[in-house]
């Protein structure tokens, strides 16, 4: 934001090389300190370990991760395939098993389109306006993740529970939310809350509101300003949020657990599934369905890491 | 167009942005809102587009009430300090948006919408970068678009905020002429915001200046530089030695020695000489009504730049003064200087 101009060309412009003269003159800062770029540490100058070290380190590091991580995918796999590929698609076909996959694939439907919504609103309001509480709103929205899901269920079961806040209410009216589709949609949208608006949020603050205002200054209405430019200006970092956001809504186990019931056929997902598939020796059937679930996960690191790409080249440097 | 502001007041918190500010634009003008950063300029503009609400006052764009209407209705071109460009969308686009939110009913079609773009392109001189994205382009290159971008819906006015704040300092002298010239073309009533003297002094035709949410002087650029009106405005534009005198009946003293000037009517009291720097005569030692050592001496272009410290008074008072370089000044020389054209204002201001 300097005022000062580099070309002598005039006398107006010599002024500009000294500092405004009120009683003291003060030496002009000096432009060549200024300019002379920092030195960083390059990546070089890190690599100074000796080669073993080196190699420890990294050993280290692949080391647990195959332990802790790839060693039990591949068990995962390996135990629904023990029996040979006629076991595994038998597993995925009976009916308890296309229901568990069809209802986790309804809630996930519910809680990621609800989500989507609401993310986008709560991330409208922190990143475009000022209010007051807005700093409790943003911790609020994060408490989904710092709550136990256990906890997440239990407060459904305390609000419409029989016992519950609108237990009797509930029950005059004959409306089933606990143990039943509305319960675990709730419970998994209360926990999935934060990942649209958490990837949102800081996207949207950093891009802030001029785009928006050149569009409406250029006439633009509220309606036309969200889906010509707010959209298309958060859409990758959208659809990572909604990616998370599904692959934990699949894969929710604790608050769906607590309001779900685990009434067979109908209200099991499929990681309540896999539970009760395994507790009763069905191995092979237990780790079929988990291995979706893992094939899922697989999906959702692929499809992360691109977005991720799309994101980091949404943000070119620019020059402000 | 003609834009009135009348009596406007922004608050942000306890702090006044705007405090009761009067201002009138005239069909075809080209006037600089100059300031310091708080000094409200930059309200006062977003205000007139309708992008800040005041929390009082009128605002008439053509003798139509502005405030009854919000930014997207009041049809005026604004240009950001930072572009603003959608980056998602292509230079041909980013110039085309404004013609393509139109409401069904005046949009024009697609051929229509394409040529105009293509005759705003050629105003900005960039035709051959409409397929570009905006984070391909250079920063002058990137308000020229911006510029295409706010001319497309064919504004009232247009207001421009900090133009070439973000710009280096070569780009930005040839934006500024660049923009003047733009200006004698279209003739649209545009105010640009700046903090930056030489640009309002250069490219406007009146120059308002602006601190604190207050206007201190509206005028042209040399009424402005010639006549401050105000001790801020003597000291914001041009460089100004600033000595601390007090007036009595007449007499100007300094640090209890008279100066051999006239008090030109200036109230009795503390009060501040201003003196710009080529304005203060340089002499052999006795022959002015200050005296002081030259401690160091720049010469470049047709000036000398001297560093002197003033004798007498309490402490050592440095003042750095313009001269012409028929005499070379030396370091350590006694001298004496006479303010040619000055100006008193009481020491409050």
């Amino acid at each position: 934001m300097s005022t000062q101009s580099s070309v002598v060309t005039s006398a107006t412009e010599l002024r500009a090389y000294a500092p405004t003269a009120d009683l003291t003159v003060s030496p002009p800062p000096s432009r060549i300190e200024r300019a002379r770029p920092r030195t960083g540490t390059s990546p070089d100058n890190l690599r100074t370990e000796p080669g073993p070290i080196r190699f420890i380190i990294i050993a280290l590091a692949v080391t647990f991760l195959s332990v802790f991580v790839v060693l039990p995918l591949v068990v995962v796999f390996a135990s629904a395939f023990s029996k040979g590929i006629g076991a595994y698609l038998t597993a995925l076909g009976e009916p308890e098993a296309l229901a568990a996959i069809k209802l986790t694939l309804l809630v996930a439907a519910i809680s990621v389109t609800l989500n989507l919504v609401f993310g986008i609103i709560a991330a409208w309001a922190i990143a475009k306006f000022d209010f007051t509480g807005k700093t409790f709103l943003i911790t609020l929205i994060d408490l989904p993740f710092s709550v136990s899901p256990v906890i997440s269920g239990l407060v459904f079961v305390l609000l419409f529970g029989a016992q519950g806040f609108f237990g009797t209410w509930l029950q005059a009216n004959d409306i089933h939310i606990l143990f039943a589709v509305p319960g675990i949609a709730l419970a998994t949208i209360f926990v999935t809350f934060p990942f649209v608006a958490r990837a949102l949020i800081p996207l949207m603050q950093e891009q802030g509101t001029q785009e928006e205002e050149a569009a409406i200054s250029l006439g633009a209405s509220g309606l036309q300003t969200f889906f010509r430019v707010t959209l298309p200006n958060i859409k990758w970092g959208l659809l990572y949020g909604v990616l998370l956001c599904n692959a934990r809504a699949m894969g929710e186990f604790g608050a769906v657990s607590v309001v779900s019931g685990h009434i067979r056929g109908e209200t099991n997902t499929m990681p309540l599934l896999v539970e009760i598939l395994y507790n009763e020796y069905q191995f092979v059937a237990s780790f079929a369905i988990a291995s979706l679930l893992a094939m899922l996960a697989l999906i959702t690191l692929v499809v992360k890491t691109v977005l991720e790409r799309r994101l980091d080249e949404g943000q070119e440097p620019s020059d402000h | 167009m003609t834009i009135e502001v009348k009596n406007i007041v922004k608050k942000f918190g306890s702090f006044a942005a705007l405090d009761n500010v009067d201002l009138k634009v005239d069909q075809g003008e080209l006037l600089a809102l100059l300031g310091p950063s708080g000094s409200g300029k930059t309200t006062l503009l977003r205000i007139i587009a309708g992008l800040d609400w005041p929390d009082a006052g009128e605002v008439l764009i053509d003798g139509e009430n502005a405030l009854a209407r919000g930014a997207s209705e009041r049809h005026v071109g604004f240009v950001f300090q930072h572009y603003a460009l959608f980056r998602h969308m292509t230079v041909f686009e980013n110039v085309a948006f404004g013609l393509r939110v139109q409401p069904r009913a005046i949009r024009k079609d697609e051929a229509t919408i394409r040529a105009r773009v293509k005759e705003l392109l050629d105003l900005v001189q960039l035709d051959w970068l409409s397929d570009r994205y905006p984070s391909q382009l250079s920063g002058g290159q990137r308000q020229r678009i911006a510029l295409a971008r706010a001319l497309a819906i064919e504004p009232r006015i247009l207001l421009l905020d900090e133009p070439f704040g973000a710009l280096d300092a070569k780009v930005r002298k040839e934006l500024r002429q660049w923009l003047r010239s733009l200006h004698n073309e279209i003739h649209v009533t545009s105010i640009f915001v700046t903090h930056d003297q030489e640009e309002a002094l250069e490219v406007a035709n009146r120059v308002v200046v602006m601190d604190k949410g207050r206007i201190e002087q509206i005028g042209s650029p040399g009424e402005v530089y010639d006549n401050p009106a105000t001790a801020f405005v003597h000291g914001f534009i041009g460089e100004s030695i600033v000595l601390p005198v007090d007036v009595s009946g007449g007499s100007v003293r300094l640090g209890g020695r008279p100066l051999n000037i006239a008090a030109n009517g200036a109230a009795s009291g503390a009060s501040k000489l201003f003196v710009r720097r080529h304005d203060m005569q340089i002499g052999p030692a006795g022959s002015g009504s200050l005296e002081g050592a030259v401690r160091h001496v720049r010469s470049f272009g047709p000036i000398q730049r001297a560093e002197v410290a003033l004798s007498g008074g309490e402490g050592k008072t440095i003042i750095e003064i313009d001269a012409p370089r028929d005499r070379e000044l030396q370091a350590g020389e006694i001298v004496s200087l006479q303010p040619r054209r000055y100006r008193i204002f009481a020491a409050h201001d």
